[in-house]
């Protein structure tokens, strides 16, 4: 309990992160980054198993890709408190000359980042190589990917998953970020996914449902039973609900905040739903 | 004046084929993928003796290029293979993002470039692919021209941390590279020394130029021939060099002239010595179902071409 309380507060202080981040450039993506908070925060402080400091090849650690790379400000607060890097930077979020770009790159160096993303679609197979590597390498950690559900409009995702199940690709967790929201409405709206379930178990994946996707416990439960069930010749998917815009008020049942910063006032608002827990940078 | 001999015609993926074969057995961190053209890409051997380290992608380009960069992270070193239009054009954005911007270790290898793919026609023909992966930072672009410089550059981007795009082709074309001759990326071959003129040429066109030079020789116009394979980083030092010798210069690519070899050198030349040009090159058009030989007297990419564009330029000093 006291540990779910302390990843509570990672929340919190998170969500101030990428508020006052994406205030501050007046631009970004507080939505999607706001709604993944919990799962940044768990899978960084409980489920991964990481190693001092950061390689790029990540020998004997768990890896973890992001597709959906707008969400780079919950990336980037989760990186930044875990200590990848000095939690000051985060101040020269999408400024000139900065290594947190408005994307995940590894253009600029920044630690904790392995791949850059933003144009939708291609973290499924570069997670995919990771883990093949790690097969080669005899390297028994898990490689773990976060895709959008919109972004599963993109066709090469589809070439991925049914790589994956075909080639057996048993060390990877890959998590659907099921907010129901993309830039020009509801998925539903824009470009019905169906039943993803059904359509990853068609592809021969193991599927596993997080109704709760922002509530640590939930998480914690279902990424360890996703790490259970490794190694068993299947690919593993996560279908997790969330609440785009999750802990300020104005911000949720709406996808109005998918790529639209707060102004002073709206700020101010948000700020006082999420209490400092760990100190502003 | 021969002293190009050839030592048995080849195809040029032949070189590949045999390149990447001896890598897995010299270097355990070589990886191999193929998206459903094993037999195109000569890729058996090494298949065959490394099983483990090679994947079989099926008809999915966009997913190879992302396997093959996550594959770099744990220190494997990649090897795609696909035709040159699957390689670049059908892929461009996944290359851009996942492989260059990413600066991932992969080694984008490209048979059936140009024309001489030939009679499956212009879906196929690749003529723009130099261009493509020319303009993408931090990439290195080869064009190979025999099985030999095939094989021996193979060998070499595997020593070389970078994204590199190697392009090589499908007809037997003559092998006259010294089986012994290092191959050093950036660096060009100065395959003879002449005054008249430099003709400057890249993959299929370097024996077209050889045999060029032989016939303009006879009548008094003395060639200076480099061969560029690396046409990025290009060498620069070797090109100036020789044409402020010569003062004029052919440049010879199965290539479009927007994007290819010739519009590197003119603008090396234009910075440091401008000098008159002629291009032997596609202009700006698609290809067509032919035979490869059919095809590159069609689109003027032969010997006569080459000797048309250097009794031009020549009047051009």
């Amino acid at each position: 309990m006291e540990k779910i309380d302390s990843l509570k507060n990672i929340v919190l202080q998170v969500r101030r992160d990428i508020l006052r981040m994406v205030h501050k450039v007046n631009s970004g993506h507080p939505g999607g980054s706001l709604g993944c908070a919990e799962f940044f925060v768990t899978l960084y402080n409980v489920i991964l198993n990481l190693n001092e400091g950061f390689n790029m090849n990540g020998d004997g650690e768990d890896l973890f890709f992001l597709s959906n790379g707008h969400i780079s400000p919950v990336f980037y607060s989760t990186l930044a408190r875990k200590g990848y890097f000095p939690i000051e930077e985060l101040n020269s979020f999408r400024l000139l000359n900065s290594r947190l770009q408005g994307h995940p790159t590894t253009h600029e160096g920044l630690p904790g980042i392995r791949i850059a993303s933003g144009s939708l679609g291609q973290g499924l197979s570069v997670a995919i190589g990771s883990a093949h590597s790690k097969k080669l390498n005899n390297d028994s950690n898990l490689v773990y990917v976060l895709m959008g559900d919109g972004e599963l409009q993109e066709g090469q995702n589809w070439e991925a998953i049914m790589y994956a199940s075909a080639k057996k690709i048993d060390n990877l967790i890959a998590t659907v970020d099921l907010n129901g929201k993309q830039i020009d409405g509801s998925t539903e709206e824009v470009m019905s996914l169906g039943n993803l379930s059904d359509k990853f178990n068609a592809f021969g994946w193991e599927v596993l449902s997080l109704d709760k996707g922002n509530d640590i416990e939930e998480i914690i439960l279902t990424l360890n039973k996703a790490k259970s069930l490794t190694g068993n010749k299947k690919p593993i998917c996560i279908l997790m609900k969330t609440e785009m815009g999750n802990g300020v008020d104005f911000m949720m049942n709406t996808h109005a905040w998918h790529g639209k910063a707060p102004n002073d006032e709206q700020l101010s608002s948000a700020l006082s739903q999420n209490i400092q827990t760990l100190g502003d940078y | 004046m021969n002293i190009f001999k050839n030592q048995g015609s080849k195809d040029t993926r032949s070189g590949f084929g045999a390149g990447l074969a001896e890598l897995g057995r010299s270097n355990p961190n070589v990886v191999a993928l193929c998206a459903d053209l094993i037999g195109s890409l000569k890729m058996e051997e090494f298949i065959k003796e490394n099983p483990k380290r090679f994947f079989q992608i099926g008809i999915a380009e966009a997913n190879m290029m992302g396997i093959a960069a996550g594959l770099t992270i744990g220190g494997k070193i990649p090897f795609t293979g696909t035709f040159a239009n699957f390689s670049t054009g059908r892929v461009y954005d996944q290359i851009r993002q996942s492989i260059a911007y990413s600066n991932k270790n992969v080694k984008i290898c490209a048979s059936h470039a140009g024309v001489t793919l030939g009679e499956d026609g212009a879906t196929h023909q690749i003529l723009e692919d130099i261009g493509l992966m020319k303009m993408l930072p931090g990439m290195t672009v080869i064009n190979t021209c025999d099985y030999n410089q095939t094989k021996a550059a193979t060998i070499a981007i595997a020593n070389y941390k970078g994204p590199v795009y190697l392009r090589f082709g499908r007809p037997v074309v003559p092998n006259f590279t010294p089986i012994d001759q290092e191959f050093t990326i950036g660096q060009g071959v100065l395959l003879q020394k002449g005054e008249s003129v430099t003709i400057i040429s890249t993959g299929h066109l370097v024996w077209e130029t050889i045999i060029a030079a032989q016939e303009l020789e006879k009548e008094g116009i003395n060639c200076e021939i480099i061969n560029i394979h690396t046409i990025k980083p290009l060498d620069e030092k070797m090109i100036i060099n020789s044409v402020k010798k010569t003062g004029c210069v052919v440049t010879a690519e199965e290539h479009n002239f927007l994007g290819g070899l010739g519009e590197s050198v003119a603008r090396t030349l234009t910075l440091n010595h401008p000098s008159p040009q002629e291009f032997v090159a596609t202009k700006d058009t698609f290809g067509e179902s032919g035979t490869p030989s059919e095809l590159m007297n069609k689109y003027g990419l032969n010997k006569s071409s080459i000797i048309k564009a250097v009794k031009k330029v020549v009047l051009r000093k």
